[in-house]
């Protein structure tokens, strides 16, 4: 047993920090805070908690922006900002929402299900542990090339772990995304977004105060999950008859967390709790050493009083397991009855592991000896800040030069040519109906879904007095941040922020999950230091906080990185749900609208991906302009002006054209925009654009609402009958309904049944 | 310590599509002659004290089994 | 006075606030009721909702049949109290023996959640009377488990007596025998639907108001009584 004592005997034992990825430096730290080496607990808990993933050390430096180019508003609707388990807002009558969202990439690469599934219950753990009732999760996801082997290998478990958990915890899935790319083949992106609603007073947050209060770990019980090569260093006791394998992976169990999600309503209601933690990554270290380094007082754990599942564990692996549907909270001591009275009627194992203590430390005994005695601070937050060399890289140039132009990369250009072209997009994985994929997770449950996938946003009512809603949406298209990292998380944020606009819901904050390849790659370092950069200016300028977020470094097979994959996820806020905005087209005879300018910009575009193409500049991005189209289309729909409204991004105009046919089930004759060839006017991927429909009466007034923002708007047409319905470009061609639906909806049937 | 195992399959008339997705994917990896797969519960339980088989059966068909759809075997383990 | 609908809540179920909303925008008042007590509160009629009650171990149901409550709802069904089983309910009433035959796998192996057209066939239970025979409805359908079994006899014999409340329309989703997507016992008191009512019952919410009349139905019904 390594003890405190034993490691002040033996000062030189040599340890295998290394293989736990600590570097000499960072092992010199430890022992210089510890004034002796670390324990071989202590070791554990520095190197997970000081690892990339838990301290953030490599993108620190970076993140920091957000909080240094907050916009004004945030100071008006934040109830709490970075650095908590998540951020929350304050959207009126006495509410607040946190939301949040995750990655769990890695762990669903090796095994899609339980990968996914502890992704779905991971983050919503982190919006239940700020006091939230947790309603709505969304799923952006990305995948190899759709008939590539491992994306049938991958995309149904996936798809499959997050309907299993999420269905089973009683969340509705309100929207995600489903894209296809050759850079994500070995190297899937499967992030979690959740929202959580909750009255301002039941504000919760992660500290430890108070000497003489308890800490409560309460959950699922503590076996081996995710111990991977934390293993090392009980390789004495590993011999003497534990399990043959301890596995990396988590294992899931919804339905303990739902009765957690339960118990911790009521806890919350009659307020038993003064700080509670959920346990994630790095599980009771992270829990103990955040809790204990936010508090003001000290804490002492016994380990050795941990329920487990597996009685051969040693004290470095409890503290390092990753078993999920955990939580760990501070109790006053009168009202212990009342909490473990709550947890015992939920069936929630609740033991006391410890306690809050006058004094500094962090302190663990297992079986009456000290194994851990260390500043909580130095474990939890002050860990290592790297400042990683960034470089431009070398192609940079080339690439933007590259432009997709009619001379590089033949375009389309008779009717013929241009319909086929239409037909074969429509069909094509990134851009065909998800339904085989959204039909798996429920929508309906808790009653109050008013808007979801495919819709812009998914919107949720939070309050049926009032009919007060919110809406999320996320974005992230990383060909175009590859061709300007700068511009194109900028181009992500305004899509997101626009997609939330689009349901009729004002634009309040924003949340933002980070995928990129390895931080030790100075290309890399520099696209994530431009995304940043742009995503904080992004926000300075549309008045967005960022609320919180992940990275997600270390996305790449060999040397080879995926694309900078910054997805944004954009929450709005909507006065009453009732007047959300949808995509189907309005009535027979409602005006066809498109605001916005169009320009012939395809770089990175999904017509120029199906070519094989990824160059040039990415579209311009107006956010000033996006700040005004955002307004005209919120107050459109406070006025019930609009009757259908839908964003045009991947696939350009004719994408969103015929979206909004199919959901209405009824046709449209179309009068492509004259600025441009019909084939820019149709693929083309300008930003800051939205097709809308408005009852003719109505028309006049939306196109002086629309001058007084300085949005431009053109006429395309009228919408048609549903009978016999086409979609038809005036002087180009035209297709039947039923064939574009037929093209649209066969092709992930035939991909993945 | 008693040792009794119970087996639980569905009954041969019911449909079992997870036996089904099984026997595919069997095929899929190349395996050759399989005429068919069922799946089904194994079920360990270990018994301080005599076994009661009486009470064993009850158990099995209450609450392991359900006798509407499946069918079950109860094993008593060698020592 | 109004009629009182308790709505049982297992740890692990989901749509009980949904059907206790349902039950609200009937007109009757929802009365929550607690697995774990033998204690049915005096209400009218009882609704067994949808969710993962004891996270569907073992199988849908299996669990939960054994409730406290459950005792209690199968004694008091026996003396003619109406009570409706949406989904996971359905699923807990066939394991209770208050309803023949079971719900297995869905053939097509996955959840599914999607708008399903219905044709009520039996409007003259105590949950349907609102309807008319024949008439065709669109609600929710959300499992994983929703394929209704039953030996040839049993089927026969549901059919035969008319007790098939309510059938899949235009195609079948998850592999139920017959097509069967609700039916009642002998007294016409039980109902079991593998569909949800529950959330059609807002335009806002749900694709249409179809749901209402299964709601509706039992406040008409336990008025005439």
């Amino acid at each position: 047993m390594d003890t405190i004592k034993h490691a002040e005997a033996t000062p030189d034992l040599p340890q295998p920090y290394a293989e736990l990825g600590l570097k000499d430096d960072e092992y010199d730290r430890i022992r210089g805070i510890l004034g002796r080496r670390p324990t071989s607990s202590e070791l554990a808990m520095y190197s997970v908690m000081w690892s990339e993933h838990c301290s953030y050390k490599s993108s620190k430096v970076h993140l920091r922006q957000f909080g240094e180019k907050t916009p004004p508003q945030a100071a008006d609707i934040l109830l709490v900002g970075i650095g908590e388990n998540a951020g929350v807002v304050d959207v009126g009558h006495g509410l607040a929402v946190t939301f949040k969202i995750e990655s769990h990439n890695h762990p669903s690469y090796v095994e899609p299900y339980q990968g996914a599934a502890t992704g779905v219950g991971g983050i919503v753990r982190d919006i239940l542990t700020m006091g939230a009732r947790p309603v709505a999760v969304m799923d952006p996801l990305r995948f190899g090339p759709a008939d590539a082997d491992d994306t049938r290998r991958v995309l149904p478990g996936v798809v499959a772990g997050i309907g299993g958990y999420g269905n089973c915890l009683g969340l509705p899935t309100i929207g995600g995304e489903v894209v296809f790319d050759e850079t994500y083949l070995g190297n899937p992106l499967v992030n979690a977004l959740c929202v959580g609603v909750l009255p301002h007073d039941r504000l919760q947050t992660a500290h430890a105060s108070g000497e003489g209060n308890l800490v409560i770990l309460f959950g699922a019980k503590t076996g081996g999950d995710g111990i991977g090569g934390v293993s090392v260093l009980a390789s004495e006791t590993f011999a003497e008859g534990g399990p043959s394998k301890r596995p990396s992976v988590q294992v899931g169990d919804p339905f303990a967390e739902k009765v957690l999600i339960e118990a911790c309503q009521e806890l919350f209601e009659r307020q038993l709790v003064t700080g509670i933690q959920d346990l994630g990554g790095a599980g009771i270290s992270c829990a103990t050493s955040e809790l204990a380094s936010n508090g003001d007082g000290g804490m002492h754990v016994w380990l050795d009083r941990v329920p487990l599942r597996d009685s051969t564990l040693a004290p470095e692996e409890i503290l390092m397991s990753e078993s999920q549907e955990r939580m760990c909270a501070v109790v006053e001591p009168a009202r212990l009855t009342a909490f473990l009275g709550v947890c015992e009627k939920w069936d929630v194992e609740a033991t006391v592991i410890g306690e809050v203590t006058d004094g500094t430390r962090l302190t663990i005994d297992w079986h009456g000896e000290r194994i851990v005695d260390v500043p909580p601070r130095t474990v939890a937050h002050d860990g290592p800040v790297y400042e990683r060399p960034l470089a431009r890289p070398v192609g940079q140039d080339a690439l933007q030069a590259d432009e997709p132009t009619a001379e590089r990369l033949p375009r389309p250009q008779t009717p013929m040519q241009l319909r086929a072209t239409l037909l074969a997009m429509v069909a094509s994985p990134n851009l065909a109906g998800k339904g085989w994929v959204t039909d798996q997770y429920d929508r309906y449950v808790l009653g109050n879904t008013v808007l979801a996938q495919p819709e812009d946003s998914g919107v949720v009512r939070i309050d049926e007095a009032s009919g007060l809603g919110v809406a999320v949406a996320t974005d992230g298209n990383a060909r175009h941040v590859a061709l300007d990292p700068y511009l194109g998380a900028q181009l992500a944020l305004a899509e997101a922020y626009r997609n939330v606009a689009t349901t009729g819901a004002a634009p309040l904050a924003v949340t933002n999950c980070l995928n990129f390849g390895s931080p030790e790659d100075p290309s890399v370092m520099w696209q994530f230091a431009e995304a940043v950069r742009g995503l904080a200016d992004g926000c300075q300028t549309l008045g967005v906080p960022v609320t919180g977020g992940n990275v997600s470094f270390y996305n790449q097979t060999g040397d080879v990185a995926i694309l900078p994959t910054p997805v944004i996820g954009v929450l709005g806020v909507i006065d009453d749900v009732a007047r959300r905005t949808p995509m189907a087209w309005g009535d027979e005879g409602d005006v066809i609208v498109l605001l916005g300018d169009t320009r012939d910009e395809l770089g990175g575009s999904e017509w120029a991906r199906l070519q094989g193409h990824l160059g040039g500049r990415p579209p311009r991005v107006d956010l000033e302009q996006e700040r005004q189209l955002a307004q005209v289309l919120v107050a459109g729909s406070r006025d019930g002006v609009l009757t259908a409204a839908h964003d045009v991004s991947m696939g350009g105009l004719a994408q969103t054209l015929v979206e909004m046919a199919l959901a209405s089930g009824r046709g449209a004759r179309i009068d492509l925009p004259g600025t441009a060839s019909a084939f820019v006017a149709l693929f083309s991927e300008s930003s800051g654009r939205v097709v809308a429909t408005v009852r003719p009466s109505d028309e006049a007034r939306f196109a002086r609402a629309c001058a007084g923002h300085g949005v431009s708007l053109t006429r395309l047409g009228v919408v048609g009958s549903g009978v016999d319905a086409s979609l038809g470009f005036t002087g180009q061609f035209d297709v039947p309904l039923a064939d574009l639906r037929q093209a649209h909806e066969a092709t992930f049937p035939s991909l993945f049944d | 310590m008693a040792r009794v195992v119970v087996d639980v399959m569905l009954k041969p008339e019911i449909l079992d599509p997870q036996g089904q997705a099984v026997q595919g994917a069997l095929a899929r990896l190349g395996v050759a002659g399989v005429a068919s797969v069922r799946q089904g519960k194994r079920f360990e339980i270990e018994l301080e004290g005599e076994i009661d088989h009486q009470a064993l059966d009850h158990i099995a068909a209450t609450l392991l089994a359900n006798t509407v759809i499946e069918d079950y075997a109860v094993h008593v383990a060698g020592a | 006075m109004t009629a009182r609908i308790g709505v049982v809540t297992f740890p692990g179920s989901l749509d009980d606030r949904d059907a206790q909303r349902a039950v609200r925008v009937a007109g009757a008042e929802a009365v929550a009721l607690w697995h774990g007590d033998a204690d049915l509160r005096d209400v009218d009629a009882v609704v067994l909702p949808g969710g993962f009650s004891y996270g569907d171990y073992l199988r849908c149901g299996a669990i939960a049949r054994f409730a406290p409550i459950m005792n209690e709802i199968i004694a008091a069904a026996g003396r003619g109290l109406p009570v409706l089983g949406i989904c996971n309910g359905f699923q807990i009433l066939c394991e209770s023996h208050l309803l023949p035959g079971a719900l297995i796998r869905n053939d097509v192996r996955r959840f599914v959640c999607r708008d399903q057209w219905l044709r009520i066939e039996n409007a003259r239970t105590a949950w349907t009377s609102q309807y008319d025979d024949g008439q065709e409805i669109l609600v929710p359908l959300k499992n994983g488990e929703g394929g209704y079994v039953a030996d040839d006899d049993t089927l026969d014999r549901l059919e035969g007596e008319g007790r098939v409340v309510a059938r899949y329309l235009h195609d079948n989703p998850n592999g139920s025998y017959r097509d069967i997507a609700g039916i009642t016992n002998e007294a016409g008191n039980v109902v079991g639907l593998m569909p949800h009512p529950e959330h059609a019952v807002e335009s806002l919410t749900g694709p249409t108001t179809d749901g209402v009349g299964f709601f509706t139905s039992i406040l008409a019904d336990l008025v005439e009584a």
